[in-house]
């Protein structure tokens, strides 16, 4: 657990969970999970299905309330506390989406607004800019591919620069060229703002690009914690996907 | 830089929202014509109805009078609901809902802003219809004056009490209690006595009938059609009971958003 102890102690953490524990009847989705992420990181929360990433990014966001422990994000516990903190947060997750009939603009324009973005035209007209909108700006959401639906809400996500960026599978049904051209966007809005950057995936080619942190979850519980190279050094693999294999497939002890 | 912390309650989130429902509305034909259709076509039933029983004497000629009066309040009542729900059920169609869950958007923005969007359909849907009242039969909804102004407060009160229960429903249970927000109303059309006195009914259940704020305002308009009486006293009862249904349903759309927070349901807002 080496990054997130280095995590807590340089800087208080933007995202700092807790014991964190959510069951759903009987069901136990998250299983006292602790860690911190440093303001300006970026980390990925790997895990098969099931495994809990989903509930946990949800409370992170405070669309769920934890049944024991604590989340805290830019220092507001959630979800109790989350109207001090949402206008400086965003997510993205290709399992929601925007009005459809709405065009781009519109829905970015509504966002901007929700957001409290000061000069929400001018903004919109930057992200268009860069993120290569301008050619469907004005047409109906739910005309776009799904590529094109993805920078829509990719623009979203950035409309208010958020210092905390939370993403549920950033590139799912994503081609590998788009899917490499979101995960540069991404990567230069982090090093450009210092945003704190957490997404939940299974891409491991994505993981291992852009991620200087991996936490992996099995059964609602942190399994391995730990940056990239040294999973791939301790494990004895190459790649990631490798490493994760391993993990799910309760091999850990044995490449141990 | 940290941006301020955003205000209680903001005139530019609930515009925001407005604004959504307002692109989505005026870029479907077929919103703007359903919301005309199904009043239209009522209005011109019950207008042909009632013409047909005035060319008869006596008592049903006088209450021939009432029937469109109460099929253009009972419209209110209706749609005022309806389009309360329709524009939050929209955000579960267009699975947008946890978008919203996650800015800073407000609960209590969110409501005032079906509120808004709830007068702004209805307008659209109503004053046609009324218009056509006049022309086909005479019948001038404006001429009540002050009285339409009370009827209109009170049915409205109403109809967002139970479109915030509503949607508080489907916010927990998701799409699957959908057809509760089309359905619930018509519980009022027996028991709030839109078409008849509250006399009609059983001793028993005129005492719940008088707890529903519409059956004032059904009585007043009766009322005021055959005796040309205006009755404050209805009016103000209503008034009360419309806050006591209204605090009763805020309530329990805070306490099924909470219960949605703790049971993952924002995270669905599917079946």
């Amino acid at each position: 657990m080496s990054a997130s102890m280095s995590a807590s102690t340089s800087a208080p953490p933007a995202i700092a969970v807790e014991r964190l524990v959510k069951t759903f009847r009987s069901t136990t989705a998250v299983a006292g999970i602790s860690f911190a992420l440093a303001p300006g990181s970026i980390t990925a929360l790997l895990g098969g299905n099931g495994a809990g990433k989903t509930t946990t990014i949800a409370t992170i966001m405070g669309l769920v309330e934890p049944t024991a422990g604590r989340v805290t994000v830019l220092g507001a516990a959630m979800p109790r506390e989350r109207y001090r903190v949402l206008h400086r947060m965003n997510f993205e997750s290709p399992y929601v989406e925007m009005p459809r009939r709405l065009t781009a603009r519109q829905n970015l324009r509504v966002f901007g607004e929700l957001y409290g973005v000061p000069d929400v035209a001018g903004r919109i007209a930057e992200l268009a800019g860069e993120l290569d909108l301008a050619g469907l700006i004005d047409r109906e959401t739910g005309k776009l591919s799904s590529g094109q639906r993805t920078r829509v809400a990719l623009a979203k996500a950035l409309i208010n620069r958020p210092e905390v960026l939370l993403l549920d599978e950033p590139t799912a049904s994503l081609d590998p060229d788009t899917a490499d051209w979101v995960r540069a966007r991404l990567d230069r809005y982090r090093r450009e703002r210092g945003a704190t950057v957490l997404i939940a995936s299974h891409n491991m080619v994505e993981v291992e690009r852009l991620c200087e942190r991996v936490i992996i979850m099995k059964q609602g519980a942190i399994v391995d914690d730990d940056a990239p190279a040294a999973l791939l050094a301790r494990y004895g693999r190459d790649t990631l996907e490798q490493v994760f294999l391993d993990v799910v497939r309760g091999q850990r002890e044995a490449a141990q | 830089m940290r941006s301020p912390q955003p205000a209680a309650i903001s005139i530019t989130r609930i515009a925001a929202m407005v604004r959504r429902y307002w692109y989505l509305l005026r870029s479907s034909w077929p919103r703007l014509l359903d919301l005309v259709y199904w009043p239209a076509v009522q209005m011109l039933m019950w207008g042909f109805l009632q013409h047909y029983i005035s060319q008869n004497a006596g008592f049903f000629a006088r209450a021939g009078a009432t029937f469109i009066g109460a099929v253009l309040l009972w419209d209110i009542l209706f749609r005022g609901q309806l389009g309360f729900s329709i524009s939050f059920l929209e955000e579960m169609w267009s699975r947008n809902l946890a978008n919203l869950m996650m800015s800073p958007l407000r609960p209590v923005e969110f409501v005032l802003a079906l509120i808004i969007m709830s007068v702004v359909r209805l307008a659209v849907g109503t004053i046609p219809v009324v218009l056509m009242a006049m022309a086909f039969f005479g019948f001038n909804l404006f001429g009540l004056g002050f009285a339409l102004a009370a009827f209109f407060l009170n049915l409205l009160l109403t109809s967002w009490a139970v479109g915030t229960f509503v949607s508080g429903l489907v916010l927990r249970n998701g799409l699957g209690a959908e057809n509760m927000a089309w359905s619930i109303m018509f519980i009022f059309l027996p028991l709030t006595c839109v078409y008849y006195p509250v006399a009609v009914l059983p001793g028993w259940l005129q005492h719940v009938a008088w707890l529903l704020p519409p059956t004032y305002v059904f009585e007043g308009m009766r009322a005021l059609m055959t005796e040309h009486v205006f009755r404050l006293d209805l009016m103000l009862q209503a008034l009360a009971l419309n806050a006591v249904l209204f605090a009763a349903g805020t309530a329990a759309f805070l306490s099924l958003l909470k219960s949605a927070r703790r049971n993952g349901a924002l995270m669905q807002t599917g079946e």
